[in-house]
């Protein structure tokens, strides 16, 4: 698997991230964000947490204006995969490659600390490595997590079993509790917790690393 | 020629800043404060002739992010 993690002015997680793929076995290539292009073979694309352009104007608006998120879209819309963790959730809902829109906590904290999550779905390459109704333990380090989606897009995401994780105490507001989506084609994952951050023991954890094992079993076999 | 765009979350989408607002002007001792909403202003300066429809499409695709937040223009 060949993996393929974008980097913006601000991005802080970008390492951490590619450390995650290539324990479980990627190949990594970082690509800055004004690169137009990502390199040949990548077949998913991290974009990940931070806080790309200083937050300016909306937590991943001016990075999902940026040239390497053409590459981006370009990369999905032939069916690539992406995960978006963090400011990188931001980024791929202001890209609108995923729906609904990321606020304000509701209780306008900036929150890190570990949380539960219950795992949604067992059916995409991200979650094939959790059973339905899991409960695995995630920190999550944002100040705009709290996830909104109109009624009718929420009755969708339920509908088309897209409702990756949810949190098992709701720590910021979000509608129906959700953590993470998965797009129509199940190839694109947005997700406010950081499983980088919870992939070997050192972490204090590793029930982040499924996911990305996970995620190279799925390339392997495809 | 100037123009002022006015973003603000949509009615309905929750606006926890103006909460906080509203709660602190309540604690201040100020009576009656029904509802408070926080929103942006952003000023551009622009090259004379710039039609109102580029300064939507600017909105749009970039100034708000219309899955939860709408917009007015004002030019002049």
């Amino acid at each position: 698997m060949h993996a393929a993690v974008l980097v913006f002015p601000g991005s802080n997680c970008d390492r951490d991230l590619a450390v995650a793929f290539e324990k479980a076995g990627a190949k990594v290539s970082m690509v800055w964000h004004k690169d137009t292009g990502l390199p040949d073979g990548v077949d998913v694309v991290g974009v990940p947490g931070g806080f790309s352009y200083g937050d300016y104007l909306r937590c991943g608006a001016i990075a999902a204006n940026s040239p390497i998120c053409g590459a981006l879209k370009e990369h999905v819309s032939r069916g690539g995969y992406a995960l978006g963790i963090c400011n990188g959730f931001q980024v791929l809902t202001e890209t609108r490659l995923l729906p609904g829109a990321l606020r304000r906590n509701a209780g306008l904290k900036y929150i890190c600390r570990p949380v539960d999550l219950l795992v949604g779905t067992a059916d995409s390459a991200f979650t094939a490595g959790y059973e339905a109704g899991q409960q695995i333990t995630v920190p999550i380090a944002h100040h705009d997590g709290n996830y909104y989606a109109d009624a009718e897009t929420l009755q969708q995401l339920q509908a088309e079993d897209r409702i990756a994780f949810r949190y098992a105490e709701n720590p910021n507001g979000s509608v129906g509790d959700i953590a993470g989506i998965l797009s129509a084609n199940r190839r694109v994952l947005g997700m406010m917790p950081h499983p980088e951050r919870m992939a070997e023991p050192a972490h204090g954890g590793t029930d982040g690393a499924a996911m990305f094992r996970a995620l190279l079993d799925q390339m392997v076999t495809a | 020629m100037k123009a002022r765009v006015h973003v603000m979350l949509k009615n309905g989408v929750l606006d926890p800043q103006g909460e906080a607002v509203k709660h602190a002007l309540g604690a201040l001792g100020f009576q009656g404060v029904e509802g408070v909403r926080q929103g942006k202003v952003i000023e551009l300066e622009l090259a004379d002739g710039t039609t109102e429809a580029t300064v939507r499409d600017m909105c749009e695709r970039l100034l708000a992010n219309t899955v939860i937040e709408s917009y007015t223009v004002e030019l002049g």
